[in-house]
This record gives C-alpha cells, structure tokens and sequence, in this order.
C-alpha cells in the first residue's frame, strides 16, 4: 500500500481529469466569448440556483448502486403537472410553488416506485432501462397533458388550453410564480444579484443528504450500492431500499423542476423535461463524480463548469469561426460526449481494476 | 386446441396479442373509413424502408454485444455515403449504389473502433452504444457545417456553406430501388420490388454470413463467450467484426430509407433512429442475445403496421391525431419489456 | 453408528444435538444417519474430505435454502433442548447460530465497524422515526465503533475499528468476519469452515488463540479444517465424516495426523473396474511441465513441474482449491500462466488456447455449463464446434478457401456417430444441449474433445455431478480411449478412488506446488497424507496469496 508522491500526484490527475479538462477548456473559451467577468459570475449563480436541485436529485440512486438515474425525467414531469395545474387553479407566488410540489409528490411516488420495481428486474442494466424508461413515461406523460387535459381532466384556464378544445399549449406562461422564490430574499453585491432564498433551500437540502447519509436507511442504501448480495445476507431488504431511492430521487427530481421552472419562467409543455436528466447528469459528471461515487462538492464544481461551457462556447464559436450554430452543435457535442466519455472510463476502470485485483493474488514464481 | 397453445408457445404470448390487435385493425379499417389497400401499401413500403436498419441488429445481438442502440454510427457513414453520392451527382440506380459504396469503408473504419471500445466495456454495451451513437450525431453536426461540399441543393442558400438540415434527393436517386421491377396491384397498391430484392439480397447475405465458419464462431460467442474462447476462438476479434457488419448494415439500411422517404435528414436527424430497429427486433421475438432474420422479418411487418395503422384507424375513430403518442409508447414499451423480462437476464 | 462415547466436558450443558441428520440430493444420498453433540464452550473439529458431507452439513445447520429446495432432510436438530427446522440463515442466527463462511461477506467500503454491526447498527431516536419508521433514525457512531472495538478485542486481534475493509489484509477481514457473529449478544454456537485457508501461519496461530478465548466464554464452536495439526492443537473432540457417514469421533488427546488421514480415506476398496493394471511403461515425455504458475480464482497453481509419458494416463488429485484444477487450465491457455511447457520437446505458448489445440491437446473442462457447452445451441454444434474452428475438418472450401462453408451433413454424421459410442440419451443431434441431463452433457463435451482426434487429452473433474451409471461409462471411455487409441490422458479429480482405478501414476497437487507422484497402486494412506500436507509449515508463506476474496 506504499504511494509514492508521484503516484499520489498521478491519482489525483487521473481522479480530476474530467474537471481539469473543463477548468482547461473555459481558460479558452471565456477569454474567446468576450462576456464580462460581471455577466459569467450573475449567469453562474443564476444556473447555481437554478440547476443544483436537479443534479442533487442524482445522488441517493449512485449511494445506491443503481448509477446515474437517467430516468429523472419521470420527476421533472410530476413537477410540470403540478405546475400546469397551479397555473391553471391560478395560485401564485409562494404558495402557488409549494402547491405545485405538494401535487408533485404522489404522482413522483407512484413514479418512483414503478421505476424502482422496472430497475429491481433489470439489474446490472438500470441506466439503459432508466433510460428508456424515461423514454416510456414521456409518452404516456404526452398521452395525458396533450388528450386528457381539457377533457377527462377539467383545465378551466382558456389561456391554456390549445385551440382545438383540449390538450395543453405548448408554451405556459408561469408569471404567477415567476422567480417568486429567487426574489424572496434578493442580495445585491454591486451589479451582481443573488437569490438567497433559492440557495438557502439548495443548502437544506444538501444538509437532508448530509443527515441522509447518517441514517440506518443511508447506511444500508450504502451496504446494497456496494455489494447487494452481502446487504441481503445481512438481512437488509435489498430490494425495497432500492425502491426507496428510486422514489427519493424522483421526488427530488420534481421539486427540482419546479425550481427551475419558476426561474425560467415558461413552461415548455412538451420540452421542459427532455434534457433534464442529459443535463444534470452531465453537470454532475463534469463535476467529477462517476457512476458508483458523487459528492455535494462535485455537483456544485460541475454546475458552474458545465454552464461555463455552455454560456461561452456559442459566443466563442462566433467570434472565432463566425459561426454561432458551431458553438451551439459543440455544446451539445460535449454533454453527450462527456456521458459516454464517463461511462465508458467507469466500465473500463472497472474491468481494470479486476484485473489489477487478480495481480495481487498471482503466484510469483 | 393444443396446436393454438403450441402455436402460441412458439411465436410467443406478446407476439400473438400483438399479431392480433393488428388483425383487429385492418379488420376495423373500412368501418372508420380508412382505406384497407393503401394501408397495406403503407406498411409494405415503410417495412421494405426500415427491414435493414432491423437487420442491422443482427450481427451484434448473435455475438453478445446486446441491441445496437449505436446504430446512428452506421447511419452516419451512410449519410457521408449519400452526401458524398450527391455531391459527384451520380443519378439513378448508379448513384444509390456509389453512395452504398462510399459509405461502406466509413461503416468499416467506424465499426473498426466502436467495436475496440465496447470489448473494453463488456457487460455495459448497451448504455455506452446508445451515448457513443448520441455524441456521434452531435459530433456530426458540426462537420456538416464545416465540410467543404460545394453542390447547391444540398448547401444552405444563403451562405453557401455547410449542408442544409434535409436535402431532397429528387432528380438524384429518389426511389431507386423502390421502382425496380415495381408493379401496380390493384389501385392502392404499388410494390416496391426492388427495394424487397434488396433487402433479401442482404438477408441472403447474412443468413449465408452465419453459415461459413467465422459466423458459426460469431454465435458461439454470443451464446458463450467462454467456450468459444476455450475451442480457440479470438472472442474480441469475432466482437468487432460483427460491430463493422452491424455499422455497415445500418449505413446500407439509412440509405435504403432515404431513397424510398425522398430526403435525406442530416443534424438530428439520427438521434432517435435506433429505437425503432431495436424495438421491432424485440417485438419479432428476438432476445438481447438471439436474433435470427425471422425475428427481422416479423418484427418489422408488426411493427410498421402498428405504427401506421393505429394511429390512421384511431385518428380515424376519435378525430384526433395521436400517431406521434403511440409510436413513443409503442416502441419504448417494447425495449421495457425485453429488458426487464426475467429469463433475459443473465446472472 | 457409534453414540458420542467420548464425553469431554459432561457437566457443560448441550448446546447442539444432532440425530439421525440424512440428506439426499435427488438419488444421491450424501449424508447417512448422522448423530452429534456440541457442548457450552467445547470446539469441535470437522474433518473430512471433499464431498465427504461436511457442508451439506453445515448448510443444514446453517438453515441455507438450497437445503429445503432440494426436499430438506431427515433427523432432528436441537438447539439446546428445543427441536428446530430452520427455513432461512435467520431464523439460525435468531436461535444463536454464526457462520463464518469460506467466502467473505463483507462490504469493501465499509468500516471493520461498519461491516460487523452490518444491520445491526446502534441508532438514535429522532422525531421522524415517528412518521417514517425505524429506519430513519440516525446511526450512533461512536457506540458502533465502542462494540466494534469489543468485539475485535474478544478475539484478541489489534485491528483498528474504523478501517475499511479494502484496505486490509486478507487475515483482518477473516477477523472482521468473525467478530461480527461475536458481536451479536445471543451467539452460542460458532461454524468456522476453512477459517484458516487464507492466513498466514502467524494469523491463523492468533486465531486459533481467539477460537479458545471464545470457548473459555461458553460459545460452542464447529471448526471445519483440512490442516489436521490445527484441528488438534485448538479442538477438544473430533469427528470424521467420510461418504456421509461419520466414521469416527475421539477425543482430541487420543488422535494423531497419522489416525486422522487413515479415517478420511481409508475406504473399503472396492475391486476396482479395471483390475487388469497393465501399467503403462512408455517412458517417452510427451508432455515437460516446468515451474508452471496459474492465476486461476480459488484455484491458483504456484510452483508445478511434471512430466507425462506417452501412452499413460496421469491422474491429479488433491483437495478442492489447492490447484489441481488450475493446471490443465492454464497449460489450456484459459487463465493467465507463466512457466515452461513443452509438447513433443515442442515449446507450448501460453496464454493462448488456439496454438495449443493446434499442436493436439484437447480439454474436457471441469466448468461444464459455464465452459464445456453452448447450452442454447444443438448437439451438432457442441460436438463439432472446436474442431470446424481449430481443425477445419466438416467444412467445405470455396473460391479457393475465401469462403469457409460450415458442412452441416457432415456434422449431423459425426454427431450421429457419437451419439452412438457414447450412447447419449437425446432426440437426435438438433436437440439443443440445455435439455441434456448431466451425464449426457458431460458425453457431449467428451465427443467434443474427441472430435479433434487428439494425442493428449485433459479431462478435469469427468465424472462431478453425474450418476453412478453415468460414471462409470465415462470412466470406460477413457479408459478405452487410452488403453485402444493410444491417446494420453491427463485426468484431474477430487476423487482419490476414481483415480486409483483408472490412472496409471497419480500426481498430489497441495497448496499449489506438487506433493508428489505415486504409482496408483500406493495404498491410499499415503496418498491421504500428501492431500493434507505434511511439512505444511514451510509452506506457509505463500498462502496469503492464495486467498479467495470475494469480488464483484
């Protein structure tokens, strides 16, 4: 077990690559961009407060084992029924937000615990069947906003209702509770705002993972991510805790979009959702988290570097190729490759790391 | 009454429901005024359209490298391939045969190096394919802006530099294939012989592919990779080749599909092309690791006809246009169902 | 049967009692009548050899399910006084029994705390337990770690309580393990099997210290070994299981290694099936093995160097895990191996299977399902795959060798054919070999072998698994084979008797190295005492490698 410094020095770079990759590439692209020091700090903590929920979503399920829950989208989706629905009841403000949660939470429930029921029967390929899950619930979720609403669901509000009678318009305007939260308490340090409101939330519920951990459910959802047989044999009801993680994400995946939501402002009816989970899990992982392992730090880190990249890189293309559809292709380039750039260095480690366990036990001869 | 049971063992419970519902509707048709015969003719088309991009699941599932949710790698080098085709303006049945040409050598050296990395990923294929096929299209985005084509239908007007988002392939190879030896039967009707030759030229292919030597050792590793290993079979090397068949049948399949559909469909275009090959592979009673041309066949016929006959026969019966709801469900339900069925997975 | 006549410690009181404890796995019938008794603070040493019953009896007392799954036993356990039937591990642990297994079950990332209070956790009480349940309270830390520490000092190991797992030796998770079933209050009955299989000399003597510090507490012990000197140093009695039955049970102070070995194997010998023992005296090597080591799991070859002579049939025995699978598997290139092996004075490369088929050895694997079949595919394929890859024979060549076509007439005739020698029970060459019963499946992965014609043939494990009938035409086969073609064989066995009566010289594999060749004739005790490793001691070191860890 003897680390030499170099080695250390060498874990470390391999362990951050992913983050040092990104610090690199925004050393480029901010000078590049041309936006001010001003502009990228208010953007940043606008996507903080904007983004940190859902990416916190993520977590419980990697404590699991379960990996990276690209099946999120059925959270997000509970918390845009919710929010067509407070729209349409025409509650805002504060409670107009906390009433869109509340009707989040059971349809969340109930979605968590299909997932988890799908994943307990695909095990060893839960992020393709989250994903394609997420996938399925999409139609279904298409199914009801697009045909039942106006018509098995009373939606009283004309303004949302598509032309033909039923179904809901693309775009809701969510002025009712608009930025409610980040406004709550607003901090002005020069030109820069800051939503303490939003952050203070953000931080209660860093603090519930924190406290989460601790717990004898924590604990044992730590036993069942790192080996389920033995959690079984330990008499830990392997298959119920993943459930419970599945429902926890979800949940949190819905309050997450309604935070987003009420930052935005509009509501996409039939896109809000889709990029959700693409997203966050970039986010997460450009932060450095990977499959099996992910911390509240990584999910901060990766917030801001992910939407660095995001904000400079059209205006970066621009200025550089004159082109700004190049910086937005590239964008979109990068968070799909840096899923699949992630997923392949975990599997890969992974095996990797198998053999390097079998050299330790090889006769020497 | 045994022989249903048999019947139903043999060709599977969801087959059969489904088989059935698809009956119901042709039956239903003429009751909500949609034409029974050019539906037919809708489904033959939109079958002989996708049958390769099925039969591009094939290879991969026989050597256990799962559903090729990667299949927009293929798609992409036929792409190049039509792009390319178009851009020497070679017309007619020729062209569609140069841009099969041009795409085959991208499909080999793409497929050459997906299969490296999914040897070095076992066990996770599935998810890495489907990312890896995602960052390809988006890779592709941005050098459909920047290569230097220069023919005029196909680059934006305005700039006169990168490609347009769908370029028509009229007066180019439209239905190529499709109108080969094509014949009218009844009104409603027009057979696309060519475009089935073809398809059962590559089946031909295929099916003679796994009868020589290297594809007897190409299932045998997908069945199991250990006993291949221990008769001497190079498993990684039987892995890669049937990731290049698979790349290079999808490159075949898209442009199969372009010249019947009339455009071809660069950016995003790709994304979502896998999901329907593999939820038709699936529906045809394929598994994640056995799929035989049968499954192809079936697979596609039932999942074209219910792709294009629920939604005219339900649009017809509510007034409502729910095509787009249904596919989405349809196909994702399907991939569900075959990944979570019990006897699928392997410990 | 004897009853318990050996009462070590009368005034203790019975913690265990077993009577009349049979098993049958469908017709096979591998425990006998058996009648025990474990009392407060006594260790019992459990001695026997591979298949002997040892772990069908644990499992039996251990309530492991494969045991009602496979139509449950015969006979009565008590637990003190009380007659029990245990469904499931914790129902066992409920009435005060732990189990220490071979194979670790413990959490890598976790602490040695964490891993020993596993579900078992000291928690703190706050408001949401009231609304959601137990399992939201919080973990009190500092009192796991209190207990852990506890329990890690019973047995008198220094080992920090807030150490992870990973980062251990392989002796310190043996420890954690054990710790673990010390820790939970109402433990009156300890099973240790092969604790010390994977520690160093060193280790294994702090154990056997913490085994009696435990016994000096009341806690009874069952303690599975094959190293026969521990057995006698830490026991106070022992039992022999041989075949299902138990053979002997002494007191410890009246037994010796010697006695010990002589109970194990000494078995009525049976008029072996070949009597006849026209000893093969070709003295021509075909096969120089030298220094070969093979990482293969839980069967890891050290140090081996043998060599086989043309024309004879060598057998390999030894006990489970100590390497004797590992050899035809790694000169078969199917696990990583280092060393020298020479075929014909011809160098054999390694690590790679196809070159040694190439040069005419074949391998029947012990792995049947997992190595030897395609199980989904048919007969014709099982039989003629390797040689249609590696011999090219059964396929026809056209445009001059650039298309290989797969000859299916021909090989539906070369399956007919085995299928006909070998008499295996089937529809014909198209069933698909999952549908085979184990007899027959391990025929089909003989005619495979055989298929390729050749000159040296490893067969492991032939006959695990199979029924009697089964057995014996599969001990013919080879035997004919060798005896009428000529073909050299290689047969690697946990069974010493089957050995005797098929090989000419037998070869003792014991913690990876050879313990030594003897002509099959050897009367069995010697070959008993090379099995348990005499002069184990200086051997020692190697062990720790030769641990199995549990990964996923």
């Amino acid at each position: 077990m003897k680390t030499t410094k170099k080695t250390s020095y060498k874990h470390f770079l391999i362990a951050y690559a992913v983050p040092i990759m990104f610090i690199t590439l925004s050393i480029f692209t901010i000078p590049l961009s041309g936006f001010s020091p001003e502009y990228l700090i208010q953007e940043m903590i606008i996507r903080l407060a904007r983004n940190s929920f859902l990416v916190l979503a993520l977590l419980i399920p990697i404590i699991a084992g379960m990996g990276l829950n690209f099946g999120m989208v059925l959270g997000a989706m509970a918390g845009q029924i919710g929010l067509i629905l407070i729209t349409d009841w025409n509650i805002v403000g504060i409670p107009g937000m906390v009433l869109a949660m509340i009707i989040s939470i059971p349809l969340s429930t109930f979605l968590g615990w299909i997932a988890g029921h799908i994943l307990n029967r695909a095990k060893g390929r839960e992020m393709v069947t989250s994903y394609i899950l997420g996938f399925f619930v999409n139609g279904i979720y298409q199914f009801i906003v697009l045909y039942m609403m106006g018509k098995a669901i009373p939606i009283g509000n004309p303004a949302l209702v598509l032309s033909r009678g039923y179904g809901i318009r693309n775009a809701i305007n969510l002025e009712g509770i608009r930025q409610t939260l980040d406004n709550l308490i607003l901090l002005k340090i020069g030109k820069v705002q800051i939503p303490v409101a939003t952050f203070i939330l953000i931080s209660a519920f860093c603090l519930f993972i924190i406290w989460f951990r601790k717990t004898k459910l924590g604990q044992d959802m730590r036993a069942v991510g790192q080996d389920m047989e033995v959690a079984e044999a330990a008499g830990i009801p392997v298959n119920r805790t993943r459930i419970i993680s599945m429902i926890i994400s979800t949940v949190l995946a819905g309050f997450g979009q309604i935070i987003f939501l009420q930052n935005i402002g509009t509501l996409n009816t039939y896109n809000s959702h889709d990029q959700t989970g693409m997203y966050s899990i970039a986010a997460l992982l450009i932060g450095g988290a990977t499959v099996s392992h992910a911390t509240i730090p990584n999910i901060f880190l990766g917030v801001v570097l992910f939407h660095l990249m995001f904000v400079t890189s059209p205006m970066a293309g621009k200025n550089l190729i004159g082109s700004a559809m190049l910086g937005e292709y590239f964008r979109l380039f990068i968070s799909y490759g840096i899923i699949a750039i992630s997923l392949v260095l975990y599997a890969w480690r992974r095996q990797k790391e198998k053999e390097r366990a079998r050299m330790d036990l090889r006769g020497n001869t | 009454m045994s022989w249903i049971q048999s019947f139903v063992k043999q060709a599977g419970l969801p087959r059969v429901i489904i088989g059935l519902f698809l009956l119901s509707l042709f039956v239903a048709a003429p009751f909500v005024g949609v034409s029974v015969t050019s539906s037919i003719n809708d489904v033959l088309v939109r079958f002989g359209m996708n049958a390769v991009m099925v039969l591009a699941m094939v290879p991969m599932v026989q050597s256990g490298c799962g559903l090729n949710f990667g299949l927009p790698l293929g798609i992409i080098a036929g792409l190049l391939g039509a792009t390319l085709s178009l851009e020497l303006g070679v017309v007619g049945i020729l062209g569609f045969f140069v841009a099969v040409g041009i795409s085959i050598p991208f499909s080999i050296v793409f497929g050459y190096f997906y299969g490296q990395l999914l040897n070095r990923v076992k066990g996770d294929e599935m998810v890495i394919a489907t990312y890896v096929g995602f960052s390809s299209v988006a890779f592709m985005n941005i050098l459909w802006l920047v290569l230097p084509y220069r023919n005029p239908t196909m680059v934006w007007g305005f700039s006169g530099e990168g490609l347009r988002t769908t370029i028509s392939v009229e007066g180019y190879w439209l239905s190529a294939l499709n109108d080969f030896l094509s014949f009218q039967l009844g009104t409603h009707i027009k057979v696309p012989t060519g475009m089935f030759l073809f398809f059962a030229f590559l089946c031909f292919l295929i099916w003679a592919f796994f009868h020589t030597k290297t594809g007897t050792a190409m299932t045998a590793v997908g069945s199991n990779p250990e006993f291949a290993r221990a008769s001497g079979v190079n498993v990684d090397r039987s892995r890669t080749q049937s990731v290049i068949l698979s790349t290079v049948l999808g490159g075949i399949g898209i442009l199969v599909y372009e010249q019947s559909f009339g455009f071809i469909q660069l950016y995003n275009g790709p994304f979502y092309m896998a999901f329907p090959a593999v939820a038709s592979i699936l529906l045809g009673g394929a598994s994640v690791h056995k799929a035989t041309l049968l499954n192809v066949i079936i697979g596609t016929i039932l999942f074209q006809g219910i792709v294009t006959m629920t939604p005219s026969v339900i649009n017809s019966m509510i007034q409502t246009d729910m095509s787009e709801v249904i596919r989405i469900i349809a196909t994702n339900g399907m991939i569900l169902y075959a990944l979570t069925r019990k006897s699928v997975v392997k410990s | 049967m004897q009853t318990p006549n050996v009462k070590v410690m009368d005034k203790n009181a019975v913690l265990l009692r077993c009577e009349h404890i049979s098993k049958s796995f469908y017709d096979n019938r591998v425990l006998d009548d058996i009648n025990f008794e474990l009392r407060e603070g006594e260790i019992l040493g459990l001695v026997g050899e591979n298949g002997a019953g040892k772990s069908t009896l644990m499992k039996i007392l251990f309530g492991m399910s494969v045991i009602a799954q496979t139509g449950g036993y015969e006979g009565t356990v008590y637990v003190g006084d009380k007659p029990v039937k245990f469904d499931s591990p914790f129902e066992a642990l409920e009435e005060g029994i732990g189990m220490v297994h071979q194979e670790f079950s413990l959490i890598p990332g976790f602490t040695a705390t964490e891993n020993i209070l596993l579900n078992r956790e000291v928690t703190h009480h706050n408001f949401l337990v009231e609304a959601f349940g137990e399992r939201l309270s919080t973990l009190n830390m500092p009192e796991m770690i209190e207990r852990g520490d506890k329990a890690l000092n019973t047995l008198g190991v220094a080992i920090s309580p807030q150490m992870l797992i990973a980062e251990m030796p392989i002796g310190h998770k043996q420890f954690t393990e054990i710790a673990r079933e010390v820790d939970r209050q109402n433990t009156k009955i300890i099973i240790l099997d092969e604790p010390t299989a994977v520690l160093t000399e060193t280790e294994a003597d702090v154990l056997l210290s913490s085994l009696k510090k435990l016994a000096e507490k009341g806690i009874g012990i069952i303690f599975i070994s094959h190293r026969l000197q521990e057995i006698l140093e830490v026991a106070d009695r022992i039992i022999v299981l041989r075949d299902g039955n138990l053979v002997k049970e002494v007191d410890a102070a009246h037994a010796d290694v010697i006695k010990i070995a002589e109970w194990m194997v000494g078995r009525k010998m049976d008029a072996s099936a070949f009597a006849d023992k026209d000893v093969n005296t070709n003295p021509e090597v075909l096969l120089e093995v030298k220094n070969l080591w093979v990482d293969m799991p839980g069967e890891t070859v050290r140090d081996v160097s043998f060599e086989v002579h043309r024309g004879e049939i060598l057998g390999i025995g030894g006990l489970a895990g100590q390497g004797k699978i590992g050899i035809p598997n790694g000169i078969m290139g199917l696990f990583p191996a280092g060393g020298i092996v020479k075929f014909r004075d011809e160098v054999v490369p390694l690590n790679n299977p196809r070159q040694v088929l190439n040069l005419g050895m074949a391998f029947v694997s012990e792995d049947r399902r997992g190595v030897g079949l395609l199980l989904e595919e048919t007969l014709d394929w099982n039989i003629s795959f390797t040689a249609v890859q590696v011999k090219e024979w059964y396929v026809k060549k056209y445009l001059g060798g650039l298309i290989k076509w797969r000859d299916d007439a021909a090989i539906r005739q070369l399956t007919s054919e085995y299928i006909k020698t070998f008499d295996i029970k089937c529809l014909g060459g198209h069933q698909l070999a999952q549908e085979l019963s184990g007899g027959n499946q391990q025929k089909v992965c003989l005619a495979k072998a055989f298929a390729l014609k050749p000159e040296l043939l490893f067969v492991s494990e032939p006959t695990r698994g199979i029924d009697v009938g089964a057995k014996k035409l599969v001990l013919d086969t080879i035997r004919n084979s060798n005896r009428e073609r000529g073909m050299t064989i290689v047969m690697t066995s946990s069974e010493l008797e089957e050995l005797r009566s098929v090989c000419d010289r037998i070869m003792i594999v014991d913690e990876g190295r050879v313990a030594g060749i003897l002509p099959a004739t050897a009367p069995s005790t010697e070959f008993g005492l090379l099995m348990l490793g005499t002069g184990e001691t200086d051997r020692r070191e190697g062990e720790i490698h030769n641990g199995k860890v549990k990964t996923k």
